[in-house]
């Protein structure tokens, strides 16, 4: 056998062989964490209604009926009507669209952002390195929400102003999450063997050191999206994001700025809070069990 | 140690002007400049685009953007941070007003948060998978879920609305005189929010921190050695685990600060957050560059203390190189 092959093999038996026993403990070590499973399955309860909104809503979301405004919880209207008479129940289910996506969209926006400057900056190391981790250190110096509402006045408010915007700044946790493995893993063996047979940078990253380093990215991501659901609803609560007549979680509670509906009509604001809190508790639990799962050692 | 020192104090420099450069690339991006920000549509039209032109000219509106960034900068060093486009007031003047209801919240959160979450994160790490370590962690997770709108919206019904405990907004009571008590009556709710994101922080590096600490070899020598637990755990343990929550402060200034401006709005508590809220809603950027400014440094220049403290407090970095 020719040192390549040997190369070649020792590269091959370094994973591939063990995917699928590491899969099963993966998923035995998952489901022993009671609170992720719970988190899971309410987090596909409140995915399923969003993605069957329509099916879901007992009512139009849109629908303006101002004779039966400001009324309580009744059968007809389970959770009562605002202001101008649209169901709340409806407006809630429509309005967990709006939520998740805009959670899951803002994490994948700067996961990539993440991961590509921090592969690169751990990577190559040097100037490079230097340059991105300065970059990274300013964008760190400022308040998230500050940044994102004054941003937010530059483009105006939108449902994808808020995507793009909580996107492109808050990239720099996982950056250097993904930089602090590269460092680590670049100097492993496998990756020292595999570099000895000729693969090229591109390759080093993308097929041999960026696989080692998904499951403390994933984790991240899963808490990212908790992040971004709550830093949605902040800004839709100070009127800076999703725009009416669009629900979304945070501007339902938004009403409750006014100090009659904050005393009087408290079906109005607790709920989208108490939904918030629990969809965002889940994904916790569920990132809780995943870092519990994918990395024995923590 | 020095060195350290040194290397921190340099890293320093480029992020400093690395914020200001963002922060005005940020706002240069806005639509319309000076002269359309002050003169209204009708006088503009009277006066002629030449006119326009003129002034943008004079105002040296149309250098390239390098230019006008430098020529802002002389004026930021000098103490000059432009005048709002609404009321004409100088930023600097408005958010230095600001800073200290501001800095009254953050800093009681702070320490309400340390106080209360750094002992109970120490002792669910020494009992580890007891009842007491499981209700902290999960109420700790409960803590950073529920949004903080939202939690203070619940404490201004219950506290404010129903029971009439304590006043739910502004910063002293109309019509009374001013009183350490009417002020400490108008903190607790919005600093009671804030302490609440502050708290599971702390708690969950205490505890992890502990932890580390906990498994170290030089525990093992100590409780070897004959050393009561109490004693080990005090001062082997404790004060190791203590040195990087100063690390922790520092890096939770930027969540502490986002948290206030929502913290700030419900309570209508005259600090920097509502300055900023209103000033976004109204996009008066002048104001806003200020405001993104001012907090962004005050975060740059609370992490480098941070790390010089770490660097003192910490016998390994802070003896480092005198052997050599």
């Amino acid at each position: 056998m020719s040192s390549t092959e040997l190369a070649k093999a020792a590269v091959a038996r370094s994973g591939m062989a063990e995917e699928p026993r590491r899969q099963r403990r993966f998923v035995r070590a998952f489901l022993r964490h009671r609170l992720a499973v719970a988190g899971l399955v309410v987090i596909t309860i409140l995915g399923l209604a969003a993605i069957f909104a329509p099916l879901v809503a007992t009512h139009d979301p849109y629908t303006v009926d101002l004779l039966a405004a400001r009324q309580g919880p009744s059968r007809d209207h389970w959770l009562g009507t605002d202001e101008v008479g649209r169901d709340v129940f409806s407006r809630l289910v429509y309005g967990a669209r709006v939520s998740l996506s805009v959670g899951l969209v803002a994490v994948t926006i700067y996961t990539t952002i993440g991961v590509v400057l921090g592969a690169i900056s751990g990577y190559f190391g040097g100037f490079v390195d230097g340059a991105i981790q300065r970059l990274t250190d300013t964008v760190m110096c400022f308040p998230t929400l500050i940044i994102i509402i004054a941003a937010v006045s530059i483009t105006g408010p939108s449902i994808w102003n808020v995507m793009l915007i909580i996107g492109l700044l808050t990239w720099t946790g996982t950056c250097r999450l993904v930089r602090g493995q590269f460092l680590s893993l670049r100097e492993q063996a496998f990756v020292e063997a595999a570099r000895s047979v000729g693969a090229s940078d591109m390759r080093l990253i993308f097929r041999h050191v960026l696989p080692n380093s998904v499951a403390p990215v994933i984790v991240s991501a899963t808490f990212g999206v908790a992040a971004a659901i709550l830093t949605e609803a902040g800004l839709s609560f100070l009127g800076l994001g999703v725009q009416p007549p669009t629900a979304s979680w945070g501007n339902l509670i938004n009403l409750a700025q006014s100090a009659t509906i904050l005393q009087q009509m408290p079906w109005l604001w607790a709920p989208p809070g108490v939904l918030i809190a629990v969809a965002v508790l889940s994904i916790n639990f569920i990132g809780d069990g995943l870092r519990d799962a994918l990395d024995p050692r923590a | 140690m020095g060195q350290v020192v040194l290397h921190r104090l340099l890293i320093t420099v480029p992020v400093l002007i690395g914020v200001t450069l963002l922060s005005y690339i940020l706002v240069s991006l806005a639509p319309g400049d000076a002269v359309t920000a002050f003169i209204d549509p009708v006088t503009r039209a009277e006066l002629g685009e030449e006119w326009v032109e003129m002034r943008r000219e004079q105002l040296g509106l149309n250098e390239p953007v390098v230019v006008r960034y430098f020529s802002w900068l002389r004026e930021l060093v000098q103490g000059n941070f432009g005048f709002s486009l609404i009321n004409g007031q100088p930023v600097a003047g408005q958010i230095l007003d600001r800073l200290g209801p501001t800095s009254m919240l953050m800093g009681s959160a702070i320490l309400i948060g340390t106080l209360v979450g750094v002992p109970l994160g120490i002792l669910s790490a020494v009992r580890q998978y007891s009842l007491l370590d499981y209700i902290t962690t999960v109420g700790g997770f409960l803590a950073i879920s529920t949004p903080s709108f939202f939690l203070g919206l619940g404490l201004v019904y219950l506290f404010a609305v129903r029971w009439r405990l304590f006043p739910s907004s502004g910063m002293r009571t109309l019509g009374e005189d001013d009183s350490t008590l009417d002020l400490i009556r108008h903190m607790v709710l919005p600093v009671m929010v804030l302490a609440m994101a502050q708290l599971p922080l702390m708690m969950r590096y205490a505890r992890s921190t502990m932890l580390e600490v906990l498994r170290q070899d030089y525990m093992t020598t100590a409780r070897a050695k004959g050393l009561r637990e109490r004693i080990v755990l005090m001062s082997h343990a404790f004060r190791n685990a203590l040195i990087p929550l100063i690390t922790v402060i520092g890096l939770s200034l930027p969540e502490l600060l986002s948290g206030a401006v929502i913290t700030e709005t419900i309570f209508q508590w005259p600090g920097m957050g509502t300055l900023a809220v209103r000033a976004v809603t109204s996009r008066d950027y002048p104001v806003i560059l200020g405001i993104i400014l001012v907090t962004a440094t005050m975060v740059l220049l609370a992490n480098l203390l941070a790390d010089l403290l770490y660097a003192v407090a910490d016998p390994r970095i802070r003896l480092r190189g005198r052997r050599a």
